[in-house]
């Protein structure tokens, strides 16, 4: 089985600081795969290394077969790869459609910009879209005034506007409630069905009902790699966590 | 704040009402007041362009004057040699001891030409630059600084070559354009009215980019120029543009204000002016094209008024000013108008 995305022994090297250390890691295509590790375990990195806002300072990372860890941030989005950030980065003075319509134009070059509205092959979607996050009341809100979940929720939004098929989704219940969290989980494996998601988070309950894959990071490396339970039993891991977080 | 002053008929009609009443100025002023309205529309001009890339692009540029400068020295360039006879070359240059016109003068005895590189030359100059900075992800403060730098040495070099641009007196000195004399009957009143006109093209204009997608991604570089990168924009193309069009409209201004006052200098385009200009926006609203209208205005009324009686204080008021409205209203005047009357969002006009 080929993978679609692999990320292959990825060293990134901060003044000497290895954030990332030869750390590897295989997503199939439709699958969906939790990796959680203590904080500075080198996660969010991770995520920034595959959307080309850090660059490996040694290994590669493919999509499809092609390096892509050259490419320029917009082109790897085109490539159909998009992140939800750690801290939401929506638009605050822009509206809740237009943060949607923003990410969900398939024409990004300036000149297309040059009309008003939602272009009419894109409103659908974008209405779509919003109901799906379940921010469609929230249309016209600006994105600044929204509460910290519904941020989280319209940044989600957003990536599955890019019509990305690899969505990396970086600690998206941060900040919200059971109920909140209850309801991201449903939405990301739904999103499962149809794409292939790498989840980041904190909150095990959260990962207990994503029902995925796990993969343990540890100072830029991967410390074990199973299912929800088998990572829990592993001793390192046990060891890794009550040393850093308990 | 009454009901009518909010509703939509109300923002509709007013800019309508105010153009009219604008238009009237030449019936009601002295032919020397109302020329000196124009140099300030003229200015508003510039003002909207600030509201471009400063507001809504986040864009801050320090060296606004510098496309003033092209635009009114390529008008003035070709008044100068409208007004000579067959073989003869600009007074300044006679008393330089300069005996040729220099190659660079001659395609500005064409009015097309000349026209044209008021607007283009400025928006040429400003692409090139600004595209070669954002692309090295320059910081804003280091873009405020570099072209703070570019309005310096623009002014510098005007002054060094005297020979062929008139040195620190600048082009003056003017007798006709297109055939039609600046001291003839209503020519006072003709000129502001093409400046009022260019004025209200400019803020339709700006007004219809603002609404589009363009503003909606410029506004989005704007507070999170990496978010929009990594939704797959390149934001560069847009800031440039931007501030292309933003150096279009100075140039525009800048020759509209040459035509009006009859002077082109280093006075009016180096650092000093450059700064006075961002002043006039944010004492406006940097996101309204209505307040920096009325920045422009008001800022240059209050100018002419209190440096002709106190020549020596104008610096300081305008210094106290600015940073009294950065501090205690960080959206100017538009910004105090709509928070009183409780409007969220941003509002282009
Ligand atoms: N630009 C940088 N320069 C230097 N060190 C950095 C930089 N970015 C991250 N680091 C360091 O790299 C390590 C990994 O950081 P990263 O943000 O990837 O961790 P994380 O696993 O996402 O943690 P958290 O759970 O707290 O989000 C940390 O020790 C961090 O301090
Ligand atoms: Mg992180």
């Amino acid at each position: 089985m080929s993978a679609l995305l692999h990320v292959d022994a990825v060293t990134v090297d901060y003044g000497g600081f290895k954030a990332l250390d030869g750390f590897s890691l295989d997503l199939a295509q439709g699958e969906t795969r939790v990796v959680i590790g203590p904080n500075g375990a080198g996660k969010s990195t991770l995520c920034d290394t595959i959307i080309g806002r850090v660059r490996p300072t040694h290994g590669a990372i493919r999509f499809m077969g092609e390096d892509i860890s050259r490419l320029s941030e917009p082109a790897i989005v085109a490539r159909g790869i998009c992140r939800k950030f750690q801290a939401p980065g929506v638009l605050p003075s822009l509206t809740v459609q237009d943060n949607m319509a923003l990410a969900a134009r398939t024409d990004r070059r300036w000149w297309k910009a040059l009309s008003h509205g939602i272009p009419a092959a894109e409103r659908a979607f974008v209405a779509e879209t919003l109901d799906r996050v379940g921010l469609a009341a929230r249309a016209g809100t600006p994105a600044g005034e929204l509460s910290h979940g519904e941020k989280q929720w319209l940044e989600i939004g957003m990536v599955l506007a890019t019509r990305a098929q690899v969505i990396l989704l970086d600690e998206p219940t941060a900040g919200m409630g059971p109920a909140e969290t209850r309801a991201t989980a449903e939405l990301v494996r739904e999103l499962g069905t149809s794409r292939t998601v790498l989840v980041i988070d904190h909150d095990m309950s959260f990962v207990e009902q994503l029902e995925a894959p796990v993969t343990v990071m540890h100072q830029g490396r991967l410390l074990a790699s199973g299912t929800l339970d088998e990572v829990r039993a592993d001793r390192e891991v046990a060891a890794v966590y009550l040393g850093h977080t308990a | 704040m009454p009901d009518f002053l909010q509703s939509r008929g109300f923002s509709r009609t007013l800019p309508l009402v105010l153009f009219a009443l604008a238009a009237a100025i030449p019936f009601g002023l002295s032919d020397y007041d109302t020329n000196l309205v124009a140099r300030f529309l003229a200015m508003g001009i510039v003002a909207l362009g600030i509201v471009l890339t400063w507001g809504h692009g986040g864009i801050l540029s320090l060296g606004q004057g510098v496309f003033f400068g092209l635009g009114g020295y390529a008008i003035a360039m070709h008044i100068k040699l409208a007004d000579l006879a067959e073989g003869e070359i600009p007074d300044f240059m006679q008393w330089s001891g300069r005996t040729a016109l220099p190659f660079w003068w001659e395609p500005f005895h064409s009015p097309v030409f000349a026209l044209a590189a008021a607007l283009v030359g400025p928006a040429l100059v400003a692409a090139l630059f600004a595209w070669a900075v954002f692309h090295r992800r320059v910081s804003g403060t280091y873009f405020a600084l570099i072209t703070q730098a570019l309005a310096l040495a623009f002014a510098t070099l005007i002054i060094s070559r005297q020979d062929v641009t008139g040195g620190f007196n600048g082009l003056t000195n003017f007798t006709s354009i297109f055939g039609f004399l600046f001291a003839g009957p209503g020519m006072a009143s003709a000129l502001y009215w093409i400046t009022l006109g260019a004025l209200a093209l400019s803020w339709l204009g700006l007004r219809w980019l603002l609404g589009s997608r363009f503003g909606t991604v410029l506004r989005a570089a704007r507070d999170g120029e990496n978010r929009v990168r990594f939704l797959g924009y390149d934001p560069v193309p847009f800031k440039v543009a931007a501030f292309a069009l933003a150096a279009m409209l100075s140039g525009l201004g800048g020759a509209l204000f040459t035509l009006n006052a009859g002077v082109i200098s280093p006075a009016l385009i180096g650092v000093a002016p450059s700064i006075e200009m961002v002043v006039w926006v944010a004492i406006g609203g940097r996101t309204s094209l209505g307040g920096a209208i009325f920045g422009a205005l008001a800022v240059n009324l209050a100018r002419d008024a209190i440096s002709s009686s106190f020549p020596e204080g104008w610096l300081y008021v305008m210094g106290a000013l600015f940073i009294l409205v950065v501090t205690l209203f960080p959206q100017g005047l538009a910004g105090l108008l709509s928070s009183r009357s409780g409007k969220r969002g941003e509002n282009p006009a």
